[in-house]
């Protein structure tokens, strides 16, 4: 993945087949005398303070709970500040679960379908953006229709296929189904059809160059932005999925999210240990929201995630 | 779909949009130029065909036969006796009433302080974006991580929620085992993942609503409780029949939350807090009943088709009672 860039991913015009297309328009003072109060008054700033502390006091409460004893959670009432047990529950997490291999797996499974996801959208993106051929219009419908129909429906063929193949418990299961993203498609479509002129693929044909010559020196460059807030998307997702992993896949194999649901499965009842590994868990992806989160804010204001 | 060059491109109607041709191309050239498009689309489609439609379509068929887990092979032809089946089992019906009052639970309020934060985040303000970056925290934890340490919150004997119950003087409240209350804490976790990630889709809205119609609204002496109201609400509709729509899909396919309030496969010791999206699994991954299994995901994909359609027909009911004002 190349480093997003710092500036902000320009925004898509709105979409006429697409309901959900907001537009983030660029911001502009407006005459106060236009009726609307467009500074926010201390209640509104109460207001989402306390919104902010409700969203990340769970984090906190983690973090809490991961540093102390089990028998510190019992008691009443319950310190609020973290205590001086860390590394004694994390070792504890790497004896009852292997978490390294878990968290290993996970930056496997979610690197893959990060990068396989995003090359794969790109090049069909650039195809239903910019060339013609016959099918066109009805190959997007039907990619477009089924982003509604959620993947749960499809598990039971889907495991059936595994079985077949060999690959129950093979990473390999979690990776392949994992590429397929109709929703990457679609985006990525839409940010081509607007970031890239055909006037520039024109020039590039009277020149001579081929459309692989194209796709690799033009389309990709300015397609850059949109590629890294779809691998960011896709990464996030990848990194949090549960439902496919824990059925693919065993606690010999786990991912992430797997070992943990062993953790909550009652194999551990020593709270603050199930804590160290939740920490664990989900670690990386605030890592990485904390990094990068101005372009996932930028990318689900898009409208461009599906829940 | 093909996806190899024809040997001899179909005639084709003269291109809509002609470019302009330096020299003569030869033949071969021409044909990989007509086919070359279907390259762009094999990988994306060669994995979608395969992970993707077929197994969509496939579920139906493997709804229509007795298959188990560990033969994944065998399949016995059992027509729809999947499906009646289903209908004379209890727990099927309690999932679905389940399913039902969970999503009401957690689609609603979502929804509701999702649009007053968008309308917040929506001023003029100090630390705008460290705001709208802070409140979407919760999108980036995992279904697993959040409901474990909702658990723990919602503790009964050591639970922090139960705790400030207490201080305010409420009696602690059994989180997993009364239906209402565990409902209301699987609720909780979906509320809270969920929330941000709504404001910031309706604020994407609200920033395309154009100015002028509030100026419009102002200068016909409109409040701004008003103006919400009649310019905010209106112009959001199609961002909030989005919204509705995805939140509706993802709560009838609501799954680790009521697995992982207490790694209980069944929902609750009286099912009290079994999705259809658990029932399934614990038909298909606990009893080994995949073509059950398969029965009621098809059950839930219908119920998504019927509230979505229902979304739309309201929807669109509406828009046109508006129009004919």
């Amino acid at each position: 993945m190349t480093a997003p860039s710092t500036t902000e991913v320009p925004p898509l015009p709105a979409r006429r087949d697409a309901p959900a297309a907001p537009v983030p328009r660029p911001r502009r003072s407006r005459p106060s005398r236009a009726g609307r109060t467009l500074h926010a008054g201390p209640v509104a700033y109460a207001i989402l303070i306390v919104a902010v502390l409700v969203s990340a006091f769970p984090f906190y409460w983690t973090l809490v709970a991961a540093s102390r004893s089990n028998a510190d959670l019992a008691q009443v009432p319950p310190s609020l500040v973290p205590g001086p047990h860390l590394i004694r529950n994390f070792e504890a997490v790497l004896e009852e679960a292997d978490i390294g291999k878990a968290l290993l797996n996970s930056l496997i499974v979610s690197g893959s379908i990060t990068l396989g996801t995003v090359l794969c959208c790109t090049l069909a993106g650039f195809a239903f953006a910019k060339l013609r051929f016959r099918g066109r219009g009805a190959l997007l419908a039907l990619t477009v229709g089924t982003m509604m129909i959620p993947p749960q429906l499809g598990v039971i063929p889907l495991f059936m296929m595994i079985a077949e193949l060999g690959w129950v418990n093979q990473l390999q299961s979690v990776i392949l189904p994992g590429l397929v993203s109709a929703f990457g498609v679609f985006f990525m479509r839409q940010y081509l059809v607007q970031t890239l002129p055909d006037e520039l693929i024109e020039a590039a044909r009277v020149d001579g160059a081929s459309t692989a010559r194209i796709f690799w020196s033009i389309v990709v460059p300015i397609a850059r932005p949109g590629m890294a807030v779809l691998g960011l998307l896709t990464f996030m997702a990848a990194w949090n999925d549960f439902f496919w992993p824990i059925v693919a896949l065993t606690s010999s194999e786990p991912t992430v999210q797997v070992a943990l649901r062993q953790l909550g499965g009652g194999y551990v009842h020593d709270q603050s240990v199930i804590m160290a590994g939740t920490l664990l868990g989900t670690l990386p992806v605030l890592l990485v929201f904390g990094l990068l989160g101005r372009q996932i804010v930028g990318g689900i204001m898009q409208g461009a995630v599906k829940g | 779909m093909t996806l190899t060059a024809p040997a001899t491109p179909p005639p084709a109607p003269a291109p809509p949009h002609p470019l302009p041709t330096p020299r003569r191309e030869p033949t071969v050239r021409r044909a990989w130029r007509k086919a070359s498009p279907y390259a762009y689309i094999a990988p994306f489609f060669t994995l979608f065909a395969a992970f993707g439609v077929f197994p969509l379509i496939y579920t139906a068929y493997v709804s229509l036969y007795r298959v188990e887990l560990q033969t994944p092979g065998d399949m016995e032809w059992r027509g729809l006796g999947n499906y009646t089946a289903l209908l004379g089992d209890e727990f099927f019906w309690t999932a679905l009433r389940n399913t039902f009052t969970i999503g009401v639970l957690s689609t609603v309020p979502q929804l509701v302080m999702a649009l007053g934060l968008a309308h917040l985040l929506n001023y003029r303000m100090r630390g705008r974006t460290f705001l709208r970056t802070a409140i979407l925290l919760p999108y980036a934890t995992s279904v697993a991580a959040a409901t474990l340490v909702f658990a723990q919150l919602f503790g009964r004997d050591f639970g922090l929620i139960n705790y400030v119950l207490g201080v305010v003087g409420i009696a602690p409240v059994d989180w997993q085992t009364g239906t209402v209350a565990s409902q209301i804490a699987v609720s909780t976790v979906v509320v809270w993942r969920w929330t941000g990630y709504n404001a910031l889709i309706y604020l994407a809205g609200m920033q395309s609503i154009p100015d002028e119609l509030y100026e419009a609204a102002a200068m016909d002496g409109a409040s701004r409780w008003r103006q919400f109201l009649h310019v905010t609400l209106p112009g959001l509709r199609p961002t909030i029949v989005f919204t509705v729509v995805v939140s509706t899909i993802g709560a009838t396919q609501l799954f680790g939350e009521p697995l992982l309030l207490e790694g209980s496969i069944s929902g609750g010791i009286s099912h009290q807090y079994q999705t259809l999206g658990l029932y399934m699994y614990e038909q298909g991954w606990g009893f080994f009943h995949l073509g059950r299994a398969a029965a009621i995901a098809w059950v839930m994909f219908l119920l998504i088709v019927v509230l979505v359609g229902v979304n739309a027909l309201i929807a669109r009911r509406r828009s046109r009672k508006e129009a004919g004002r």
